[in-house]
């Protein structure tokens, strides 16, 4: 493996404080050392990174990958590869697989696809319950033998809270956050969209905020109860904002996280019927985009994920009533984030890097997020000003639901290295 | 006009003028008060609008607006159609069919203001107001006061 | 391949809802369908304005009431009529909607009136397919040629929307004959309101410009004519109201409330009614009902929506050469 010098990029590194630029020296799978006018070794090859952006490599600790079950869709190669186009040198991989991953054999396949194909990194999320069902504790023990770093029914929520109150107990004796996908499936039922004038004027059903202000109330109350971490998905109503703050002010052990598309986009976007806008939790209203902004910019939602959710065109070729819920994020993300979050003056630099990689990691406890000498080689390199045009076609992703397709954006990674070895390049 | 179809009628008994939307309309209404002054008859009369009857109708772009039929009891009775020009004779072959969809009279007769030529189905006109000879690029309107504010009878040369 | 449906000038390929209509537009449709009243009253009850034309009414959900209407109309302007009952939706019964248009396509197929439970599906198979798209209900959506004959009936008998006050009683939530309404008269400019339990009203209701009525008896003072929607037993069942029986004594429109009403009202009803429940027997048979009337001018407002939509491409009409 040759040694790398990223060479006179902005370094914006929060672990360490530091946004100056700076070159980066990786030697055999660590970072080596940060400076300016670093010498390198002849063999080096060397990244130019002089107008961009060097930080650690992103973090993604929600998608879904489809593998097993739903290969057409997506596989854990695909993923891995879309998310190194994306910025990401990690992702955390949601276990609502075909079949689940509730068990060490499950959990270490994933691994071991992850490993073969050698682009980010793959944790697996076990199952908090066998098969999903809601009934029974998986064996968190197991999972997190074989590689799990957390575990979550996501895709569904934990409907009974003495099920999510046991997970929350048992997961501490492993350190790992149960992640909840917070929805009331009595409200929710049937709901194919944010409860609101857009849903009423399309005549469809809606999911009311308070269907997943419901159990963020309950989860944050059972991880007072417990003393657990609980890690709330994909938040999208100011009312759950609100809610994580004041527990967050209480000192509760409650991290949450947010995807572009909900401070992004807002319910108008169903208008005509757009199944690319379908996704759960829904779009919201303008009020609560903005309030999920405002989280972000002060740290009460933590991390910025994707939940990534790969669709067949197909599937999402039909009836809105019909349609699978999700869009995939992994290529638009970083973007999205620039475009929406750092052009606006929401939030900067350091801060964006902090959602992106180095909250990722500590909320799941993940090696990563710092570009401290002695850790491992994740960096990605990107321009935070280039514009470009979404084109679907051009994805890493076996899959092509996204709402952006066409939509001009600012900022994209150009390059991203894993255990020190480049595993994207833009051009390439 | 009027006169003359008395007379092909032999008198007003079983009489019914019909005026094709919208010109011939008035023109029959004006037919009608003569006959009946000159006759002292209360003749029965209808309007007649073709529009549904057209052989074009699947190939206009824009769809025509239709106007109002009303049309009294036909069967054996002598219906005079009356309209304000005839031309290729599609209107009339149009009011023909639509009139046998309301019942069977006796009779048909046609009555138009002016024929001017370039029939395209072997229609006549029965009575003539004043036959004129024009090409197909020129343009014959009738004009009337009671739609026009005047009456007249235009012709537009074409290029 | 005949070429597309053209888009007629202000009305588009489809008719998909009251929504995107002007006011303008939505005139021409009911001052359309006058002339169409008329022919219903021949002894031939037919003219041969859509002779050759190819219709199929695509019903995915029974109804029988509107596509008998449908195809009175149909037949009654000339054209060829299909009636087609398709299973359910696209997931539970193997066919998807899109295979099932792009068939109809292949069979040079000219207009297609669809019933669907999925709202919006009237609009992706008018996006899908060149053959024009009348949306006969679409889940809870639109059910614009609905909409259109309340219009007509009211405007028979008050002969002018602007300023009316129309309630609209009943299951507003679920109703896409309250949507269309909502859309086709404030679009006109009458005055609407809303009457039903809080839990059968969509709770923005009012950002579509309606008033909320709370009781029945509110809506007797303040309307000029009631729309009174059907009550479904499903509603009961899914918790949105305890009894049919309930909703009878506290929201039924009865000749004892009726009698308390400042001036006539006028009643309409989609149909079909359930006596004795949002309606009783002697309103729906009574002296200011005019729910018969909306069935007749059903088929002059369907046969006026398909003359409408079913004119010709224009490159067609150059090489006919048309002649007076």
């Amino acid at each position: 493996m040759r040694p790398i010098l990223i060479r006179g990029g902005r370094v914006v590194d929060p672990a360490r404080g530091i946004d100056e630029v700076a070159d980066l020296l990786l030697r055999d799978g660590k970072i080596e050392a940060s400076g300016r006018n670093l010498g390198w070794p002849d063999d080096a090859q060397i990244v130019p990174a002089e107008g961009k952006v060097v930080s650690p490599g992103l973090i993604d600790v929600h998608v879904h990958l489809r593998e097993p079950g739903q290969e057409d869709l997506e596989t854990v190669a695909t993923g891995a590869m879309a998310a190194a186009a994306g910025g990401f040198s990690a992702v955390c991989a949601m276990p609502n697989t075909d079949p689940v991953t509730d068990n060490q054999a499950a959990v270490g396949f994933i691994v071991s696809q992850a490993q073969r194909a050698g682009k980010a990194r793959v944790y697996p999320i076990g199952a908090v319950s066998l098969g999903q069902q809601g009934r029974q504790l998986a064996e968190f023990g197991e999972l997190v033998g074989a590689g799990a770093v957390a575990v979550s029914d996501d895709g569904k929520p934990v409907a009974s809270s003495h099920l999510m109150r046991t997970a929350l107990e048992y997961a501490r004796t492993f350190g790992i956050p149960v992640a909840d996908h917070c929805e009331e499936p009595t409200l929710a039922d049937g709901g194919a969209m944010h409860e609101g004038i857009v849903s009423t004027r399309l005549g469809l059903k809606g999911v009311p905020a308070a269907a997943e202000e419901i159990m963020v109330a309950r989860d944050i109350l059972l991880a007072e109860l417990t003393g657990g971490h609980v890690h709330l998905c994909h938040m999208s109503t100011r009312g759950s904002v609100d809610l994580i703050r004041r527990a967050k002010d209480r000192g509760l052990r409650v991290t949450a996280e947010a995807c572009p598309h909900h401070f992004t986009l807002t319910h108008e976007a169903c208008e005509g019927y757009n199944t690319n806008a379908k996704m759960s939790p829904p779009l919201r209203e303008p009020e609560d985009r903005e309030a999920i902004r405002q989280a972000l910019r002060d740290g009460t939602i933590d991390v910025i994920c994707t939940d990534h959710a790969p669709h067949h065109y197909d599937a999402k070729e039909r009836e809105f009533d019909d349609a699978p819920n999700g869009i995939i994020g992994l290529e638009t993300a970083l973007g999205l984030a620039i475009t929406e979050l750092v052009q606006t003056k929401l939030l900067d630099l350091t801060t964006l890097v902090t959602r992106m990689s180095v909250m990722p990691a500590r909320v799941f406890n993940l090696p990563g997020g710092t570009l401290a000498p002695g850790s491992a080689a994740d960096v990605v390199v990107f321009d935070p000003a280039v514009m470009w045009t979404v084109d679907p076609d051009t994805f890493f992703s076996k899959s092509r639901n996204t709402p952006f397709g066409g939509r001009q954006l600012t900022g994209r990674a150009e390059t991203t290295i894993v255990r020190g070895q480049l595993v994207y390049q833009r051009g390439l | 006009m009027a006169t003359e179809i008395v007379e092909r009628c032999g008198g007003t008994d079983a009489l019914v003028l019909v005026g094709i939307q919208r010109r011939g309309v008035e023109l029959a209404g004006r037919i009608k008060r003569l006959i009946d002054q000159a006759e002292g008859s209360a003749l029965p009369s209808g309007k007649l609008d073709i529009t549904l009857y057209r052989d074009d109708l699947q190939t206009v772009g824009p769809r025509p607006v239709v106007g109002e039929t009303m049309l009294p009891d036909l069967d054996g009775r002598i219906a005079v159609i009356v309209d304000d020009v005839l031309y290729t004779g599609r209107t009339v072959r149009a009011a023909l069919d639509e009139c046998a969809d309301f019942g069977r009279p006796r009779r048909i007769l046609l009555c138009v203001l002016i024929d001017r030529g370039g029939r395209e189905l072997p229609i006549q006109a029965d009575i003539v107001g004043t036959a004129i000879s024009v090409g197909p690029a020129d343009r014959v309107d009738v004009l009337v006061s009671e739609l026009d504010g005047r009456d007249a009878v235009e012709l537009v040369r074409g290029a | 391949m005949s070429p597309p449906a053209t888009p007629v000038p202000g009305l588009g390929k489809d008719l998909v809802g009251l929504e995107p209509l002007s006011a303008a537009q939505i005139e021409l449709i009911l001052d359309t369908a006058e002339p169409f009243k008329e022919v219903s009253e021949r002894p031939i009850k037919k003219v041969p304005a859509l002779r050759g034309k190819t219709i199929v009414n695509l019903f995915f959900e029974a109804s029988t009431r509107t596509r008998i209407s449908f195809e009175f109309a149909e037949k009654r302007l000339s054209a060829d009529t299909v009636n087609v009952a398709a299973a359910g939706s696209s997931v539970s019964k193997g066919e998807t909607l899109v295979d099932t248009a792009r068939n109809l396509e292949a069979m040079r197929i000219d207009m297609v009136v669809i019933r669907h439970g999925s709202s919006g599906a009237a609009q992706f198979l008018g996006q899908r397919i060149r053959s024009n798209v009348i949306n006969a209900g679409d889940g809870k959506h639109e059910h614009p040629t609905q909409g259109l004959l309340d219009l007509l009936t009211l405007r028979d008998y008050f002969k002018t929307i602007r300023g009316l006050k129309v309630a609209i009683c009943g299951d507003i939530l679920h109703s896409r004959v309250a949507r269309s309404n909502i859309w086709g008269l404030t679009r006109l400019g009458a005055e609407v309101g809303v009457c039903g339990p809080a839990t059968l009203l969509p709770r923005n209701v009012r950002e579509l410009g309606v008033t909320i009525l709370p009781r029945i008896e509110d809506a007797i003072q303040w309307a000029d004519a009631l729309n009174i929607l059907r009550l479904q037993l499903e509603r009961m069942q899914a918790g949105f109201l305890p009894s049919l029986r309930e909703y009878n004594r506290v929201f039924g429109v009865t000749s004892e409330r009726l009698a308390k009403a400042p001036k006539d009202l006028l009643i309409l009803h989609p149909g079909p009614m359930n006596r004795g429940v949002e309606i009783d027997s002697d309103v729906a048979d009574g002296p200011y009902s005019v729910i018969l009337p909306q069935v007749t001018n059903g088929v002059a407002v369907r046969m006026a929506v398909l003359y409408l939509l079913a004119g010709g491409s224009p490159d067609w009409a150059r090489q006919a050469g048309g002649g007076e």
